[in-house]
């Protein structure tokens, strides 16, 4: 049996949402609309987990009578106003984020990105050859996981869930400032020697595949990773009694990364270092 | 969080400079070699450790200031003073423009390159010094020079700004004005510190007395030795600060021999062509008093507003404000009045003020030559606002490249509080607030209310999402209201003369008198005042504009374009936007014939790709495909810029409507108003 928190009733407010009267529990964002009228709204930088950072801009949508266009995964609905998530505008804005991320940074991990490139009619190639890019090269300081700044969009996921909000680590910062901003430990030491414990939570959050398990990016370079063949086992990490969920992905009988479902009321998708990376005694033969 | 540090020690001389500003450690969990055994009994941490985040941007100016560059070992050791992940702080670090976080000469020379010193030269002076002291960024005898963004000295265009790093002397001393002005230069870093109530002090005791100042040798002394320094020993080198305005490649090379050696800056009274004038409202001290002296501003009606002020009561200053239809004047016109009565009158205590003197918009310098020229009204104003939206604190953010106003109002503070009209009871009133400065580090984005925010807390100076707004949850989370200078300083005349004799002044909509900085091909450049209302053409012609003019900028980098036969449009808000321009925070730029426009216009695009803060997608990948087309169009006219022109509309329009602030959504305005009104590349 599974059992639902009950929570306090609430307040319905009312706005409209493309033409059409919604109604949605008070607090909730434009996002929380949007999804339930199943609108399919872009997102990269919202996590399900963490609180809305709103700095990819993908998301955005139309408020009528605003300025400026509004990120639908933190601005809050309110009682009688008119939101256009597909006016010409907020698409242009959309088309040209997706734009400017892929003609800077390598999108081929991230998921859909391909699939809104399409939708939105997007040319990256547009700005030439000669478009400045991020042209990282993968930081490979230890056994567990690889950062692969290439497919870095700068989200602050990982910072954050490295952090103030999950792990309380503070191993990872943005460093540097505009188009050379970059995620970095403290004078851009190794992982190895900064404050990071290995909880691989920035993996969790991150969208993009900037930051993979080493497994997975080595059997990504050797052109092995195929997430068709791969099964999901959903259990119970075992090296202590708290209980965490693990998701085992399994592809050809070896465990190639261990996530957790994020709706886990104990974990909410974190683990520990052991959790994440403590499978190899499994397969050990 | 669990604190992880390396191995790399500070040398004596970073500890030194930490400890300067935060006083000596008392526990080895604080950094002190020795470990004591109620070291190992009592873990220091938790909320209290904590809460001095805000003096991180101090600490990294505190190492950098002496040393000239942050090292791993410097930046591990205020991070243990302060208790902030050093991740965290090496991306606040290198955030800011001034700082280095990799070795560097203690002499570093900031060359302006930005549009009024591009207009008037910076680009033989740069040739010059590549000559003299090779490319930029290349250290050689003990200097270094770079290009700069403005350094707000657009009158006396082409300017410089040489830091030295070293050590300041006289730790404790209370500053003096110096006997004559110019004979001796007086450099202060931080300055004493307000003592805030005990109790509510979240530095704790060692942030009460922290003053710093050094007294830069005088240029007569022999090889800039300082007085009384030990033979014996090689003398220290002393921090110095230089502005050399206009700038010609000899001078800088001699400045940056030598500092402290180089001439004084001429009074700031001689940016102001009308200084002296009757009829003048906000400038009518600048030049006519003693900036040191706080006599000379009382005597010239100094302090009277701050009694009508204790009069009115709070309410009272709030109503008188709003009914002068005082507007802010840093660019985006909010009524003054709503924004302290909406801080006023949140539950929440307590309440900030919190003065933006970030000017750091390209043709901007009004904020500098009145805090220069009259620093005792800016404090005034500040004790009032403070006073009218019920804060007892107040936070004066000062961009990092203004030496002479951080001496200035450092001094007027400091008198202020010895006389009483700043501290536990102001004027017998019972009224308690006092002033701290925070001093900027180079960065464009911090003139961003909410960037503010972070910077002062201690955090990269990235804007916030509003909502909520500052009046709700500002500065470290409480009611905050944030007024620029100018703003400020407008407060005494509206209580001097009473709300309906100021909203006499100027429009209906624009009420009052407005600073403008005039600058680039003009024969008397400077900051003019005239009351809302007057014309564009009014304002040239009193700044005596050449015929051959090509272009007006209007609001610096993130306003707008317009033509020189445009002259007639109204200088007000209302009027600005009518001709489909802005009146910004008051930029009116001229540029003849002979500055070449496309540059100019690559000259803005660089400003804000360097500037952007790189938090949203639209603005720090938008700004760097805006410089690459302005590139490669910059020779091009007609059918060949065609397509890049439409691209550049394309970017711009989404960092007009997707950018999370202000500086993402006008980086294209400037450059949109050169191609639609100037017809650039046609």
């Amino acid at each position: 049996m599974t059992a639902i928190p009950l929570q306090l009733p609430r307040r319905l407010l009312e706005f409209t949402l493309d033409g059409q009267e919604t109604r949605v529990p008070e607090g909730s964002t434009l996002l929380d609309a949007c999804r339930a009228a199943g609108k399919d709204i872009p997102t990269l930088c919202e996590g399900d987990t963490l609180a809305p950072k709103n700095a990819c801009r993908v998301c955005v949508v139309e408020v009528e009578g605003a300025r400026v266009l509004a990120p639908a995964c933190s601005r809050k609905a309110e009682a009688g106003m008119t939101v256009l998530t597909d006016s010409p505008r907020a698409r242009h804005s959309r088309k040209i984020v997706l734009e400017l991320l892929a003609s800077s940074t390598d999108l081929s991990t991230t998921p859909r990105a391909a699939e809104w490139i399409k939708e939105y009619k997007a040319k990256p190639e547009r700005f030439g050859p000669d478009a400045a890019r991020l042209d990282e090269e993968p930081k490979i300081d230890n056994d567990l996981y690889v950062r692969d700044y290439d497919k870095c969009i700068q989200c602050y996921k990982c910072v954050d869930a490295c952090g103030e909000q999950w792990q309380n680590s503070f191993a990872i910062s943005v460093a540097g400032r505009g188009f050379d901003a970059r995620i970095s430990t403290e004078h851009d030491a190794p992982l190895t020697d900064s404050a990071c414990v290995y909880c691989g939570n920035c993996i969790e959050v991150c969208p993009t595949g900037a930051l993979s398990f080493k497994s997975e990016f080595d059997m990504r370079e050797a052109g092995t990773w195929n997430e068709e063949i791969q099964t999901e086992t959903t259990t119970i990490c075992a090296y202590c009694g708290v209980g965490c969920n693990l998701t085992l992905h399994v592809q050809e009988n070896e465990i190639v990364k261990v996530t957790s479902p994020h709706d886990n009321p104990v974990t909410h998708g974190n683990l520990c270092i052991k959790g994440r990376f403590g499978f190899q005694h499994v397969q050990e033969r | 969080m669990d604190l992880h540090f390396g191995d790399s020690k500070p040398t004596d001389e970073e500890r030194a400079a930490v400890d300067s500003l935060l006083g000596l450690p008392t526990s080895a969990w604080e950094g002190a070699d020795d470990r004591t055994d109620s070291d190992l009994r009592w873990a220091r941490g938790g909320r209290e450790a904590r809460e001095r985040r805000d003096l991180l941007l101090p600490g990294l100016h505190a190492i950098n200031d002496r040393i000239g560059w942050i090292s791993e070992g410097a930046l591990d050791y205020l991070c243990r003073r302060l208790t902030v992940p050093p991740a965290e702080a090496y991306g606040v670090a290198t955030f800011y423009a001034m700082f280095a976080v990799k070795p560097r000469p203690a002499k570093v020379l900031h060359v302006c390159t930005d549009l009024a010193c591009a207009s008037k030269g910076s680009a033989a002076v740069c040739a010059g010094l590549e000559e003299r002291l090779g490319a930029a960024g290349s250290a050689a005898g003990g200097l270094v020079w770079q290009p700069s963004p403005c350094l707000g000295l657009c009158e006396r265009a082409p300017a410089a700004l040489v830091i030295q790093a070293g050590v300041p002397s006289d730790e404790g001393s209370a500053p003096q004005p110096p006997a004559a002005p110019g004979a001796t230069e007086r450099v202060q870093l931080g300055g004493a510190r307000p003592s805030w109530p005990a109790g509510a002090n979240p530095a704790g005791p060692a942030r009460a007395a922290n003053g710093v100042s050094v007294t830069a040798p005088l240029p007569s002394s022999p090889a800039g030795l300082p007085v009384g320094g030990q033979a014996a020993e090689a003398a220290p080198r002393r921090y110095a600060t230089a502005v050399i305005a206009p700038a010609t490649p000899e001078a800088l090379v001699l400045a940056g021999a030598e500092p402290a050696a180089a001439p004084a800056e001429p009074a700031a009274a001689l940016a102001v062509p009308q200084a002296g004038q009757p009829g003048l409202s906000l400038l009518s001290r600048v030049g006519v008093v003693d900036p040191y002296s706080l006599d000379d501003y009382r005597a010239h009606d100094g302090y009277r507003a701050l009694r009508r002020a204790f009069d009115l009561g709070p309410a009272g200053v709030i109503r008188e404000v709003t009914d002068a239809g005082l507007v802010g004047r840093g660019g985006a016109a909010f009524p003054t009045g709503r924004k302290w009565q909406a801080t006023a009158s949140q539950p929440v205590r307590q309440h900030y003020l919190v003065c933006n003197a970030d000017e750091s918009e390209p043709g901007t310098f009004k904020d500098r030559v009145v805090m220069e020229g009259d620093p005792y009204a800016l404090i005034e104003s500040m004790t009032i606002a403070g006073y009218a939206v019920g804060a007892d604190r107040g936070y004066l953010y000062l961009r990092g490249e203004y030496p002479r106003a951080l001496r200035l109002l450092q001094h007027a503070i400091d008198q202020a509080r010895a006389r009483g009209f700043l501290g536990d009871d102001i004027l017998g009133q019972g009224y308690a607030f006092d002033i701290e400065i925070r001093r900027g580090a180079g960065a464009y984005i911090c003139g961003e209310e909410t960037a503010l925010f972070n910077s002062i807390e201690g955090y990269r100076g990235e804007p916030r999402s509003k909502p909520p707004f500052p009046v709700e949850s500002g500065l470290f989370g409480k009611p905050t209201a944030e007024n620029n200078v100018e703003t400020l300083i407008n407060v005494l005349p509206i209580l001097n003369q009473g709300a309906a004799a100021y909203a006499a002044i100027g429009t209906g909509q624009s009420t009052g008198p407005k600073l403008f900085c005039v600058s680039g091909n003009v024969g008397k450049p400077g900051i003019y005042e005239l009351p809302f209302g007057a014309t564009l053409g009014e304002l040239l012609e009193l700044a005596e504009a050449p015929d051959t003019m090509r272009a007006i900028l209007l609001g610096g980098a993130a306003g707008g374009f317009v033509r020189p036969d445009e002259l007639d449009i109204p200088l007000t808000f209302e009027g600005t936007r009518a001709a489909g321009t802005t009146l910004g925070s008051g930029v009116v730029l001229v540029l003849d014939d002979t500055v070449p426009l496309p540059k100019m216009l690559v000259r803005v695009a660089e400003f804000f790709r360097d500037e952007s803060c790189g938090q949203c997608v639209p603005c720090r990948v938008g700004t760097v495909r805006q410089e690459e087309a302005l590139h490669r169009i910059v020779d091009k006219t007609g059918e060949d810029a065609a397509e890049d022109i439409a691209l550049l509309r394309e970017v711009g329009a989404a960092m007009k409507d997707a950018s999370i602030c202000g500086l993402g959504q006008t980086a294209w305005s400037a450059v949109e108003s050169a191609i639609d009104r100037l017809g650039a590349y046609k």
